[in-house]
């Protein structure tokens, strides 16, 4: 199993290696230039944001649409407290605790009374998107201080990097760490493989999984945060389809939509590779038609080739003992 | 291979070969099966007796060697192809469509046409009851499947057997989870299915079960054919002599110890509907037998001390210290340990390693500040497979790779690498092969003789017989019985389980 | 021969079933009635008629998308489908001003059996999830659509009269598109009820294992009902030119979210294996009615799909309870002796 996921690791970075290549040939040079690769970096910040945890979801056997609703809803209350006249820097930490309690009634409905995560986060997907509607209407809020929409137009100082690459880049850091060396992480992957033999262990599946909504609603509070200082705009219909792309790079990422199977590096991939596709596609005057198809099919690619390996080696090995 | 005279069998495999990649789960295997005759399959876990019902049914394809149908020769495509030429293949755990009526579930893809090509759904359950009735049984084919009780899951399917003329029946651990009552209800079915010139093949590990049902046996060891015969000049021995190729010493090598102090002290637990005013002591050093049928309750209190399940009243002290219920996390920090009855489902994650599967319930105590430490892991791993000799290419390999006593072996492993001072086993040898069984038997021997209180759930009468120190019965939910060593007989044990205490 | 009187499990079983489609009746009934005080007009003839007309394209989605969900699948590209379906049957009429409307509704139809087609094969032939299948076939057919459009719209000037006539056209005074949902709602249920092949698809969503050893053409009848929901989505597509006239590229975006949420709020089980067309239809029927009943009452459109949501989660909470307690009563008592 190890090596089936080197496969696709590998073959992720070869596709990152090639969209780099022909991105800098077709561009003539202008992909890979300092002031392109900001703007692929703001472009995926939120995307990544979101899909950190949202690996730990699908590894632990659930799924969470609602996310981009939750960013879209944490944008609507920061226009709606500013307007109000509250600072910043209580409308910030108060977001995020809005996206914790937004994912802990996820977690409520999938761990308590036991309903699908499937259907639980349509439905919040449609009900936070809603609740964001009614909190802000279609007005939009841009009269945000300089200070904080900076952290969308300028990169940190001396680099090419956005901000939001840099929060990035820590927060992926701590969530690699927990997949793969706690031994939360280690009990996310069991739940995900086999959730009752998990139980039977001893692991307290409802909590963990919980613990899981919640985080996935904080960050994508935190990425509605980014995403309005990136455009300077508070919207209620910010992020609309978001969860798209996010889901799609976690799936592409290696992430077995059965659960119990993935790795954060590989997320991490998907979540480059589509951004750098749609970077080099739109530098390269293509249509973002043909991006939209890209897409799609390579979220087809990243489930198939997996199904194709293993149907490849079943025929060949044993799997259950006779 | 010698086939019996006349009348000429229904279905024969003759020399059959299969493999699977690496494994060569079955080398020339001959089997004959005549009609009105039950014919006994034998032979240890991973002896290929499952490759060859799966070949019988279609779903396997055979390498090599023939596959003759009333003395013709065949080759099965599919499933679809088996059951058109009369083969009926029930399985240990019924298949049944929970959210369909038994009717539908007995006429899958065959229901009965009227107009237009339009199921005749009263047509349907006409014949779904005539087919119970030729069974002696009494059940509503328009009622969902869902919430049938294994024993009557088992008759759907023996009905669905016989709606496409079945010629030969093939039951597959039949009798695992039914109780004595049901086992004769079975019994019945099988002389019914005999009568009418069907042929039936008993695969069972329970050798009464066999003598007592069948005329024939054939036995496998590795794949291949080793014995065939009438089973009148027979005797168990013997046959497991040719199961495992070697002189099998006692099976069930308790040890006699001294019993120490009260460790698991349950008082009048009570699950609404489950079971109710269970109370009882286990010492250390003890092994106490938890005995009754299926459904009286036994894996159901087996989870509520563990903390899987919630109770409604009672109380459980482990060490003279009350226990948190309704939390395995509590019951772990307590010291108490539990293999489950379902070794796949409940004991293992079976895609994981072993390494992983046996650190799995030790997370916390491997990891310092929540991050784990994988060499520990591999260490721990390492050890208890040593300790408890499991056989595995690598620790790095799925569990999944393992055959079902090496499994068993892994979920013990986990469990005892806490060193946990109540152990609860529930079912610890089924579907196990006699060797591995030993090795089992033994560990909890010694176990016990370290001062494991040990509580041992168990539907084998001769295991729990050999084994316990002392016998709790249950029935339908109650303690109906508690008998010491030297007074527990079968006899006994059964009545008490029936719900008829001696007095 | 012993006719078993109905055993108390059946009748359990069949009082869920029934309770279920009532409940979404009588939430019907609590959500019309109070719109009907506030505007009496809202259950007159024309009223009703724009309810059902409003709720008809999502019905005929949900018919199709029952046929997937019950096999404990999910199509998730039936917007996608619509919108492309849409797209090149308005094309093809106002490019063919003569052709028969019969011939253009059958292309909206075959572009979406072709759709299903692909996502059928990638399931059942590939053995992949369809929820990602249908995922990055939503993204592949919607980007194709947008490819094809190229920015462009057709306009319903474009198009011939007596598609537009028939869209909005009624017979015996219901709604033809209302008719040709109906239709296709009952075949929907017939097959389900009635042919081996739809109840084999129950038994699949039911018991995946159980429905190979069973000896069921598990891939041929999932591939079956994707063909079946994308060639739904396809015609759907064509009703909806019919309707709507103006189409652009991005006709039926989001649908599937609707789609999805109507068929469950119907009491089709999310992990299959129970629920039924017409519950879907109601289902969509009552989310759509939600969505009148807001605009009569002056309920600013903002909380409409905070409703849908709500109800949403309302829905499959009460399937849930439901579940819970039908499976303790089968469980409780055997029917046989003994």
């Amino acid at each position: 199993m190890a090596e089936r996921f080197a496969r696709w690791e590998t073959a992720l970075v070869a596709f990152l290696v090639l969209v780099a290549v022909v991105g800098q040939i077709r561009t003539g040079g202008a992909f890979l230039d300092g002031g392109n690769l900001f703007y692929l970096g703001l472009d995926i910040g939120e995307i990544a944001l979101i899909a950190l945890p949202l690996t730990l979801v699908v590894v632990s056997g659930e799924i969470d649409l609602s996310v981009a609703s939750v960013l879209g809803l944490s944008s609507a209350v920061i226009g709606e407290l500013w307007d109000a006249g509250w600072t910043l820097e209580a409308i910030l930490p108060t977001v995020v605790v809005l996206g914790a309690v937004c994912g802990a009634v996820n977690g409520f409905l999938v761990t308590r009374l036991g309903l699908p995560s499937l259907a639980v986060t349509i439905g919040t997907l449609a009900l936070y998107r809603g609740l964001a509607l009614v909190v802000l209407g279609d007005r939009a809020v841009a009269d945000f201080p300089a200070s904080f929409t900076q952290f969308g137009t300028t990169p940190v100082p001396g680099t090419w990097l956005p901000w939001p690459i840099l929060l990035c880049a820590v927060l992926a850091v701590v969530f690699a760490i927990l997949l793969h060396t706690s031994s939360f992480g280690r009990s996310v992957f069991a739940i995900g493989s086999n959730e009752e033999g998990a139980r039977f262990s001893g692991i307290r599946v409802k909590r963990v999984k919980f613990t899981l909504f919640v985080l996935t609603g904080a960050m994508a509070a935190l990425a509605g945060i980014v995403y309005t200082f990136r455009f300077s705009s508070a919207r209620a219909d910010n992020g609309v389809g978001l969860e798209l792309a996010v889901v799609a790079a976690v799936l592409l990422g290696g992430v077995s939509i059965f659960g119990g199977r993935g790795t954060l590096g590989g997320v991490l991939a998907g979540v480059l590779l589509l951004g750098g596709l749609r970077n080099v596609l739109i530098l390269d005057d293509v249509s973002t038609e043909i991006l939209t198809v890209v897409t799609g099919l390579l979220l087809l690619v990243s489930v198939l080739a997996p199904a194709l390996t293993a149907r490849v080696r079943s025929s060949r090995t044993v799997r259950r003992s006779p | 291979m010698d086939l019996p005279p006349d009348p000429p069998p229904l279905v024969v495999l003759d020399g059959v070969a299969k493999s699977f990649g690496a494994v060569q789960a079955l080398s020339d295997v001959s089997i004959a099966l005549v009609a009105g005759e039950a014919h006994a399959l034998l032979g240890e876990n991973g002896a290929g007796k499952s490759t060859l019902i799966k070949t019988l049914a279609g779903v396997h394809r055979p390498d090599s060697g023939r596959v003759l149908v009333d003395g013709v020769e065949v080759r099965f495509s599919g499933p679809a192809d088996a059951k058109a030429a009369g083969i009926a293949v029930i399985y240990q755990e019924p298949m049944l469509f929970g959210d369909l009526s038994i009717a539908e579930n007995v006429y899958t893809g065959r229901q009965p046409l009227k107009a237009g090509r339009r199921i005749d759904t009263k047509a349907m359950h006409a014949h779904t009851a005539a087919l119970f009735d030729r069974l002696g049984v009494v059940l509503d084919p328009a009622r969902p499947a869902r919430g049938l009780s294994i024993a009557d899951q088992q008759v759907v399917e023996i009905a669905k057997a016989l709606s496409f003329d079945a010629r030969v029946v093939v039951m597959d651990e039949p009798t695992a989870a039914l109780s004595a009552r049901e086992v004769e209800r079975l019994f019945d079915v099988v002389e019914v299915l005999r009568a009418q010139g069907t042929a039936v093949l008993f695969v069972s590990h329970r050798l009464d079960e066999v003598f007592a049902l069948c005329q024939r046996a054939t036995v496998l060891r590795d794949g291949r054919h080793v014995w065939d015969g009438p089973l009148e000049d027979e005797t168990p021995d013997g046959l497991v002599r040719r199961m495992v190729g070697r002189e099998l010493s006692a099976l069930f090598p308790k040890q006699d110890t001294d019993a120490g102090e009260v460790l698991l002290d349950v008082r009048r637990l009570t699950r609404e509907g489950v079971f109710t005013d269970v109370s009882f002591t286990v010492r250390a050093g003890e092994i106490v037998g938890l005995s009754g049928l299926v459904g009286a309750g036994r894996t159901e209190v087996a989870r509520a001390v563990f903390g899987i399940d919630g109770v409604d009243a009672g109380e459980v002290f482990v060490n003279g210290r009350k226990l948190k219920l309704g939390s395995p996390t509590a019951a772990m920090a307590a010291g108490i340990g539990l293999v489950p009855e379902d070794r796949r489902q409940q004991g293992l994650v079976v895609d994981a390693s072993v390494e992983r599967n046996v650190a799995l319930a030790s997370l916390g105590r491997l990891s310092r500040f929540g991050l784990l430490s994988r060499r520990s892991e591999q260490r721990l791993a390492q050890d208890w497979a040593l300790k408890l000799r499991i056989k595995t290419a690598r620790l790095g390999a799925p569990a999944a790779t393992l055959s079902g006593g090496n499994q068993q072996k892994v979920v013990l492993a986990k469990w005892l690498s806490r060193r946990p001072s109540v152990l609860i086993v529930d079912e610890p040898t089924r579907g196990i092969d006699v060797g591995t069984k030993a090795e089992v038997h033994r560990l909890l021997s010694e176990l016990a003789g370290e001062g494991v209180a040990v509580l041992m759930i168990s539907s084998e009468l001769p295991e729990v017989l050999g084994m316990a120190d002392r016998v709790l019965v249950m029935h339908e939910g109650r303690l109906v019985d508690d008998i010491p060593r030297a007074d527990a007989t079968e006899e006994r044990v059964a009545l008490a389980a029936a719900g008829r205490v001696a007095s | 021969m012993t006719t078993a009187a109905p055993s108390r499990a059946r009748r359990v079983a069949d009082l869920v079933g029934r309770a279920r489609e009532l409940g979404i009746v009588v939430a019907l009934a609590l959500v019309v009635i109070p719109t009907a005080f506030v505007n009496p007009r809202f259950v007159e003839a024309q009223g009703i008629r724009d309810l059902l007309l409003n709720a008809s394209v999502v019905a005929v989605l949900a018919a199709g998308q029952t046929l997937v969900v019950v096999t404990r699948n999910v199509d998730l590209s039936v917007g996608s489908v619509l919108g492309i379906s849409a797209f090149l049957t308005a094309q093809t009429f106002a490019d063919h001003p003569g052709m028969p409307i019969v011939v253009g509704m059958l292309l909206g139809t075959l572009i979406g059996l072709v759709c299903g087609a692909v996502n059928g094969l990638l399931v059942a032939v590939g053995r992949v999830p369809s929820l990602v299948v249908t995922l990055g076939t939503l993204y592949v057919f919607r980007g194709v659509d947008f490819a094809l459009a190229q920015g462009t719209q057709i306009n319903a000037t474009n198009l011939p009269d007596e598609l537009l006539a028939m869209g909005n056209g009624r017979l015996f005074g219901i709604p033809v598109l209302v008719l040709i949902t109906l239709a296709v709602v009952a075949a929907a249920a017939l097959y389900l009820r009635s042919y081996r092949s739809g109840r084999d698809l129950y038994a699949i969503g039911s018991n995946p294992e159980a429905a190979v050893l069973a000896g069921i053409p598990v891939p041929r009848r999932v591939f079956t009902a994707f063909l079946l929901s994308g060639t739904v989505a396809g015609l759907a597509g064509a009703l909806w030119v019919a309707r709507y006239g103006t189409v652009d590229a991005a006709a039926g975006t989001g649908l599937e979210l609707q789609v999805v949420a109507a068929v469950v709020v119907g009491g089709v089980a999310i992990f299959g294996g129970s629920g039924t067309v017409v519950g879907a239809a109601l289902g969509a029927l009552l989310l759509g009615t939600i969505a009148s009943c807001l605009v009569v009452l002056r309920i600013p459109a903002f909380w409409q799909q905070a409703i849908s949501g709500a109800l949403l989660i309302g829905a499959i909470t009460v399937d849930r309870l439901l579940a819970l307690r039908l499976a303790r009563e089968l469980r409780g008592r055997s029917d046989h002796d003994g």
